[in-house]
Parts: C-alpha cells; structure tokens; sequence
C-alpha cells in the first residue's frame, strides 16, 4: 500500500508537468465549457425543458476520460516498455502491476479532476444545474471511464512499439474527440456524421450520460450500460492476455 | 568461497537461431566477473536467464543459493540490477527516482547518504533529463544500491560515457568491490574489464571462448593485452585479424 502511495505521488506529479497532458486534460475542457457558456447563455433547446448548456454538459465532461484514457494511458504505458521501466521493476521483489495500476489511479484522479473543474465552471458562472439524478450520473461516467481506459490498456497491449501505440492513440483519440459529441454537439451535426459517430464507443457513453443528466434513470438504458461493460471486460481481458514487458 | 552465481548448462534458444549454449560459470563472493563478447554474443540473454525474466531451455542456475524459479523475491530483494539501454520516465526528478527505487523494498538504505557519497547531492532536485551522461550512469549504480544488494548485475554500464566519467564510475566500482559486494558486469571496453573483473568470460555465437582469470588468458593467448586475446578469438581467420590490428 505504501508503495503504490509512492509511486501514485510520483506519477501524479510527472503528469501535471506534462504540458500536453495538462493542455488536454484540464485546460481545454475548462476553457470549452468557459466557451459554451459564453455562447449559449440561458438559451433553452427548443420544444424541450433544458437549456443548450444542460444539454452541452455531459459531452465536455468526457473530455478529461478522453485525454487521460486514449492518450494519457497508452502513451505512457508505452513509454514504460519502450524504456525498459516495467523490466526493472521486474527485478525487484514488487510486481511491475504495482506501477501499473499507480498509473491507472493516476490517469483516473486526473480525469475526475478535469470533470470536477468542468461542473465548477459552468454551475459557478453560467448557472448549470443537473436535472437528472447525480447518483446516476456519476454510476454512468464511471461506466464510460472504465470502458474508454480499457481501450486505451488494450492499445498499449497490442501495440508492437511505441509509433504503432501512438497511431493507435490518434486513430482513436481524435474521431473520439471531435465526434463524439465531446466537443462538437452530436445533435448539430450532418446526418452521415452522426452515422460515423456511432461506431465510436464515446459517442454511446456521452448519449448515456446526456439522457441519464437530463433526468432519466441509468437502469432505463439496458444496452448501453451492459454494452460498455463488456467492453471495459473484453478490452481489459486483451490487454493482459497481450501484456508483455517491454518491446522485443 | 560461498558462490554467489552460479550457472551449469545454461541453453536458450529463439525459434532456430540458438543464443545461449552450455554456459557454465560461477561467481563468489567479492568477485568481479566480467562477461565479453561481440554483439548479439548472447550476453545479455545470458543475463536474463540467470535472473529467470526469460525462460531458459536448459540449465542449473542458483543465485545467492537461491533458485530463480522459485526463490525470485528473495533474490531480487538482494541484488541490484542495471539493465542496458534503462532510461528513466519523463519529468523525473533525481530524489523521485530514488524514492520510485526505494519504495520497492523492505529494507533499503536513506538514499541521501548514497547522493552524498555519489556526490549528486546537488543535484537531488534536478530532473533527471537534465544530467550528464557520467551523472546519469552514476545515478544508475546508485539506484541499484538502494537495496544493500549482495550482488550487482551492470549490463554494459559505461558504453556511451566519455573517459573521465568512465574513471568516475569504476571509482564507485572498486569502492563497492572493496565492501565485499560482487558484480558481474559485461563491456566492450577491454581495459575496464582488465581494472575491474577478477575473472572473465568471453563468450562467441553464445559458446564459452574463455572463462578464467586476466593472467589465465594472457598465458593462454601469448599477448600482453585483453584486447588483442579478445579480438584472435573472435576474428577466427587470421589474416582477418591482422587486418583489424595492424590496419595500415
């Protein structure tokens, strides 16, 4: 327990001196829902009982899961093997997974965080207030951060070496961010769009989030729930059956 | 003297090609033992399956007296390692990789005195990235120290230094040879093996060439210096060999 303590403060550390992370991680989430806030005002969606911001809401908040779990996870779980980091805790009485799951704490407090100063901003200065159970809402993020970090794990996993995690990552990440309805409104655009959207794994979780924001229960959606789950299972099981400790 | 490695019969083979082939060898107490060869010779395969993190086709192998298979704890709670080419992660500061080393064992010494001593102290609060080639490869003997090992495990240590950190490293060296505590080490610089190692192996298409002590070999070879023993060997062809040491 001390030592994952350890190595979590450390990790945590590297992390907020990471720029990149810290630009796509906490600053570009905020800074969208400073922008939205701005734009839409008290604007309601037409014909129904919420606000465009209620509406813009979950979507922004996944943002953080997005960096930290596409980029965050595999980036640095890559780097790991690429500097032969797990193979020298391979030869000390503490299990390489010690690291790994400092890590994945790491990632996650990051992304919570970001989520955190999301919701600050836009209940303190644009008046956001959730219409759905909170309860609920946060079963269904933790549903969506477990299933966008098992992606991001199996990434790492498959990954030959680090280029190949790095495509990976951005052949991931970057439709996920600008498609899934994280910082783009699903509901703007194009029909094709939204057709291609709908293969993205993210776009299913912010659709969950949304609904169960706007006020329905999170057992209403079934599916989704179950088929994030899944996902976070299949993706996890691959990713340990690929593990290995550093690239040949 | 109590063996401190020791390796009978040790095989490993990747699909066809066959890396390692009847390796035998031993290391006591206070001994410095130094493993030589040409690239892709098969030392540091050797290396990772006495330490059992690649699986060996064959061979007796016990380190400390204990067997590597079973007793891997134990044995990594006592030694230090230092792989080649180990880098460390982003944004890390010295004293964060000690205490990262630290927090892996039980019983580990104040890593300040061993800063004082390596004389980094000053450099505590440096990002890692940030030292020099001789910095950095002190700080890898240091970290592989933090544990009180009984024996330490260098994988070519100080290719890539420039002389006077060399110099600065092999002070460190004799130091810890003087304490008691026993190294194996594999190089490509002869005369550090010759200042360094009480005995030594070269070994050739994962085949034992030579195993014995520096006098051994120069009897043995009829030359004054490791190098020229080291290069008949492993140019077979004479005319070959005279090329390479007499180019002109």
């Amino acid at each position: 327990m001390k030592t994952l303590l350890t190595l979590f403060r450390i990790e945590f550390k590297r992390s907020i001196r990471d720029f990149s992370g810290v630009l796509f991680g906490l600053i570009l989430p905020v800074g969208l829902m400073v922008l939205l806030g701005t734009l839409y005002g008290d604007q309601r969606v037409e014909d129904q009982g919420y606000t465009l911001l209620q509406q813009a809401f979950p979507g922004v908040i996944t943002i953080g899961i997005c960096a930290t779990g596409l980029m965050g996870i595999p980036i640095t779980l890559s780097a790991y093997r690429d500097k032969q980091i797990l193979r020298s805790f391979q030869v000390t009485p503490t299990s390489p997974f010690v690291l790994l799951m400092a890590q994945f704490f790491n990632q996650m407090i990051f992304a919570i965080i970001s989520g955190l100063l999301v919701w600050l901003a836009a209940s303190l200065f644009y008046n956001y207030s959730m219409i759905g159970s909170i309860p609920h809402f946060l079963l269904a993020y933790l549903l969506v951060l477990f299933s966008i970090y098992g992606i991001g794990m199996m990434i790492a996993s498959i990954s030959k070496n680090v280029n190949m995690a790095n495509l990976l990552c951005s052949l991931v990440y970057f439709p996920s961010f600008f498609l899934s309805g994280a910082t783009v409104p699903y509901e703007i655009m194009p029909r094709g769009l939204q057709l291609v959207a709908n293969t993205l794994p993210l776009t299913h979780g912010i659709k969950l989030l949304k609904e169960v924001s706007l006020g329905k229960s999170l057992f209403d959606h079934g599916l989704i729930p179950m088929a994030l789950l899944g996902l976070a299972i299949v993706s996890v099981v691959i990713s340990v059956k690929t593990f290995k400790y550093d690239y040949e | 003297m109590e063996n401190i490695i020791e390796v009978k019969n040790l095989r490993k083979t990747y699909k066809e090609k066959v890396a390692v082939d009847a390796l035998d060898f031993t290391v006591k107490k206070g001994e410095t033992f130094g493993l030589i060869g040409p690239n892709g010779a098969g030392k540091t395969t050797s290396i990772e399956c006495l330490l059992g993190i690649k699986k060996r086709d064959q061979g007796f192998v016990k380190i400390l007296g204990f067997n590597p298979d079973k007793d891997y704890k134990k044995i990594f709670s006592s030694i230090g390692v230092q792989f080649q080419s180990a880098f460390y992660p982003d944004h890390i500061k010295v004293k964060e990789a000690c205490m990262m080393r630290a927090c892996l064992y039980k019983d580990v010494m104040d890593y300040h005195l061993l800063l004082q001593h390596f004389d980094l102290m000053d450099k505590k609060e440096a990002y890692v990235s940030h030292l020099s080639g001789g910095e950095k490869q002190k700080l890898s003997v240091l970290l592989s120290l933090i544990n009180k090992p009984r024996l330490i495990i260098l994988d070519e240590l100080t290719t890539g230094l420039d002389p006077q950190a060399r110099r600065q490293v092999w002070h460190y060296l004799k130091e810890l040879q003087a304490q008691g505590i026993s190294i194996l080490l594999t190089s490509h610089y002869m005369d550090e093996i010759e200042y360094l190692c009480d005995r030594l192996m070269i070994i050739h298409e994962g085949k034992r060439v030579f195993r014995g002590s520096l006098e051994e070999a120069k009897k043995k070879f009829a030359y004054e210096k490791l190098e020229d023993i080291y290069l008949h060997i492993v140019n077979k062809e004479k005319k070959n060999y005279e090329n390479i040491i007499n180019p002109l």
